[in-house]
């Protein structure tokens, strides 16, 4: 039994615990659309690409039989007959389920041309007797093509057999892990250079939305309110055009024989038109315009609560406007700069359209570079771990943020 | 406290400000403030009183007109290079600095040196009682704490003068009358200059070396509390400063400072004021707290016959309602004691007053 307080009864208790559950009840009924939201659309798909990321049992699932046979490789020389063997019989397996494909492509990912070794070697030993496999199997092989007589064949068969690897990380980030084991630099350096590229084409964009962003919101926040109400009629009209339309829109523009090139054409500024679309520079300029209101809104909802009295107050005490708008009026509209800052900043680091219309190939951001793993090249494991890393690129930005400017730094109204 | 100049030191003249081209919110606004004065515009809501002292401070623009401080126009001085005070009425204190930096941020922007600050911004934190809050930030601070550091920053670059908007108005009562108080006391401590806007005329008539009585963007009547109250100039001031009873008649003499009114309930003399003339319609003010119920000992020179209406009971004082034949209401406050009359419904009374104590206005 619970202490009751003097004067209440039993009977009451039990009524304020019931009203108690009651508020519960309903205050879970309220948030239960936002919970089940972020549990379905926001932690399962999030974790699963986390998972993915590391996992992947393709070529594991397709010959578990030779990867043990593999176990005890040393790596050096061409593994046992045995192992050789067992390889042939799987591949006389997966030619006649035809699954050798898949095996083809995991492999190839491992060893780059490895996609049509595979493919004809399970040609080759689709017909061939399976007592036959069983004896000579290993010579077949080897007459089939000669590249399974080379090691680092079997390097790559036994990477690529791992259902757990890290490898999808170190490509993400341009490394891998060579013959020997050690991690070294990939031939080719493209992811590196790309999130470097994507960070600062995002800072571009932030740094040009707060230059456009602050002046109109310290305008509207201290115009009249029907003056007010009328540009923000205009901060808002991209949010009511749909963005492909406002995209589509830049491309018009900017294009070869576009409004603007025609213009610097006909007043003489340039004799031949310029490259404008298909560029960094047209990428960041659509982004620009179309994440500008996602500066303006926070700014001006601080803005509008700060009183003109604080800036005069200022200046009575003999500060120059300029200073005052430093020391005062800056400080104090700092959340929404925040807000609007950090919202522009992580929407276009991860931004996917604009750039695929107006980008080309220079203009790609990371985003795309995800989207063609995951649609062209078919490598969901990559594109995972590029996301996860861009995630926690974010994450680490965040905080870095949390750590200089405090997110209860951070206003929307 | 320092000693009034004798020549002006702040002079509005003629000032008129428009937002709209179209009206004029300030209509040529006249006044010479001298050195050390505590002046107060006192005038109803949206009469202009904010407008006169943002023209002052620099952050409206001057119509027409012209301001000057010591002789020189200001009219076209940045509101920064003015060296003026100011309190808002939301005190404006910046949220994002502790109350010690709110007090140095004049000093700073004046480039003093960081100990002078130091030792300046303790100085002034004594003299507002919040010697132990230097570390907070305002919105860690009471309104009237707010209030103070207001009070304490607007002084501390010692400006020759501070404008006030209402200041107090976000105060409940109790802590109004001790901030009254306490801005009459460093005023005659400092013996600086102070313009200071109210609607609240209790507000204006204990702190006001003079008050200018505001409507409708003209000053009615500047003067003294004692003198606005005693002797207002016209009926606006009459009924706006303090209660006021107004019995209508007619002008049948004049003679001299006096004049003989024909009223409805009998004929009376009254104080002259402006603008009256013999056979004129005119109005006779008298306060509530002058009038007197017949028999009385005290001294008197006019008697208006009236009907008893109602009474309402206050506290300390009681407050009699008269009505005049032609339906005018009068009040007389009576202290409440035991020569306090019981009347029955619609009795006749007499009401009995000096006539030092009435002023007789043109009708308007
Ligand atoms: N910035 C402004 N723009 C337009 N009209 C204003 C402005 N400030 C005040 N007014 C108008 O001027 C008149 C006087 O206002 P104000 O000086 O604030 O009066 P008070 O302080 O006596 O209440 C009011 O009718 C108000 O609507
Ligand atoms: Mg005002």
């Amino acid at each position: 039994m619970t202490d009751i307080a003097p004067g209440l009864i039993p009977a009451d208790a039990r009524n304020a615990a019931r009203e108690v559950r009651k508020r519960k009840l309903q205050a879970f009924l309220f948030v239960t659309p936002l919970l089940v939201f972020v549990i379905f659309a926001f932690v399962a798909p999030i974790t699963t690409m986390l998972y993915r990321s590391i996992h992947n049992p393709t070529v594991a699932n397709l010959i578990p039989d030779t990867l043990v046979a593999l176990g005890d490789w040393s790596g050096e020389e061409i593994p046992d007959d045995t192992v050789l063997i067992q390889f042939a019989a799987d591949m006389k397996r997966m030619a006649n389920d035809r699954t050798s494909g898949q095996l083809a492509d995991e492999i190839n990912r491992a060893l780059p041309g490895m996609s049509s070794v595979v493919k004809s070697t399970a040609r080759s030993l689709r017909r061939v007797d399976d007592t036959e496999i069983a004896t000579n199997g290993a010579a077949l092989l080897i007459e089939a093509n000669d590249r399974w007589a080379d090691p680092a064949t079997w390097s790559a068969v036994k990477a690529a057999g791992q259902a757990y690897s890290t490898s999808y990380y170190l490509t993400s980030v341009d490394l891998e892990r060579g013959p020997d084991g050690n991690i070294v630099q990939r031939d080719t350096q493209i992811y590196v250079k790309l999130y470097t590229k994507t960070l600062r084409m995002a800072l571009i964009i932030t740094v040009l939305t707060i230059l456009l962003g602050y002046p109109l919101a310290f305008y509207m926040a201290h115009a009249s309110d029907s003056m007010a109400n009328f540009l923000m009629v205009f901060v808002l009209l991209p949010f009511w055009t749909s963005l492909l339309v406002r995209t589509t829109a830049w491309i018009a523009l900017l294009q070869t024989n576009g409004v603007v090139n025609s213009t610097l054409l006909a007043i003489g500024i340039t004799d031949q038109p310029l490259e404008l679309l298909y560029t960094q520079f047209s990428t960041i300029l659509a982004m620009t315009h179309i994440l500008l209101p996602f500066m303006v809104l926070p700014l001006y909802a601080v803005m509008r609560g700060i009183d003109q009295s604080y800036m005069r107050a200022a200046m009575s005490m003999g500060s120059k406007p300029l200073g005052a708008w430093y020391k005062i009026y800056l400080p104090m509209s700092l959340p929404g700069l925040s807000a609007g800052a950090l919202l522009v900043f992580i929407i276009s680091v991860g931004y996917y359209i604009t750039p695929a219309l107006v980008g080309g190939t220079d203009g790609q951001m990371i985003s795309n570079i995800i989207a063609f793993h995951m649609q062209q090249s078919n490598n969901w494991e990559l594109a995972a771990a590029l996301g996860s890393l861009l995630l926690v690129l974010i994450l680490v930005l965040y905080w870095l943020f949390d750590r200089f400017v405090g997110t209860d730094n951070i206003k929307l109204g | 406290m320092k000693d009034l100049g004798s020549e002006t030191f702040l002079r509005f003249d003629d000032v008129k400000k428009s937002y709209d081209q179209k009206n004029l919110v300030v209509k040529g606004f006249n006044m010479d403030v001298r050195d050390g004065e505590f002046i107060t515009l006192l005038g109803p809501s949206g009469s202009g009183k904010t407008t006169v002292l943002m023209m002052l401070a620099g952050f409206e623009s001057v119509t027409s007109g012209d301001i000057a401080i010591a002789g020189k126009s200001i009219n076209r001085t940045a509101p920064y290079k003015r060296n003026i005070g100011m309190v808002f009425q939301n005190y404006a204190l910046f949220p994002h600095m502790t109350v010690a930096e709110n007090l140095a941020y004049p000093l700073t922007v004046r480039k003093m040196p960081k100990a002078q600050i130091k030792d300046r911004v303790a100085e002034y934190l004594k003299l507002v009682e919040l010697s132990d809050f230097g570390d907070r930030r305002p919105g860690q601070l009471s309104g009237g704490q707010r209030q103070r550091v207001a009070l304490a920053r607007a002084m501390i670059f010692e400006p020759t003068l501070i404008l006030m908007d209402e200041p107090l108005g976000a105060l409940d009562k109790n802590l109004r009358e001790q901030m009254q108080f306490e801005i009459t006391r460093l005023h005659k401590q400092l013996g600086f200059t102070v313009i200071y806007v109210t609607h609240d005329q209790t507000e204006a008539l204990s702190m006001s070396s003079r008050i200018a009585v505001f409507n409708d963007g003209v000053v009615q009547q500047c003067a003294p509390p004692a003198e606005l109250y005693e002797r207002p100039s016209n009926a606006f001031v009459a009924g706006f400063i303090g209660e006021n009873n107004f019995v209508p008649g007619k002008v049948t003499a004049i003679q001299g400072n006096t004049v003989q009114v024909q009223t409805d309930g009998g004929t009376v003399v009254a104080q002259l004021a402006e603008g009256l003339s013999e056979g004129g319609p005119c109005q006779v003010s008298i306060r509530p707290e002058k009038l007197f119920i017949h028999p009385t000992t005290h001294a008197y020179d006019n008697a208006l016959t009236v009907r008893f209406n109602t009474r309402i009971y206050v506290g300390d004082f009681i407050r009699y309602y008269f009505k005049l034949p032609d339906g005018t209401d009068i009040i007389v406050k009576v202290l409440n004691d035991l020569s306090a009359p019981e009347f029955d419904d619609g009795a006749e009374a007499q009401l009995l007053w000096l006539a030092s104590d009435c002023i007789a206005f043109p009708a308007g």
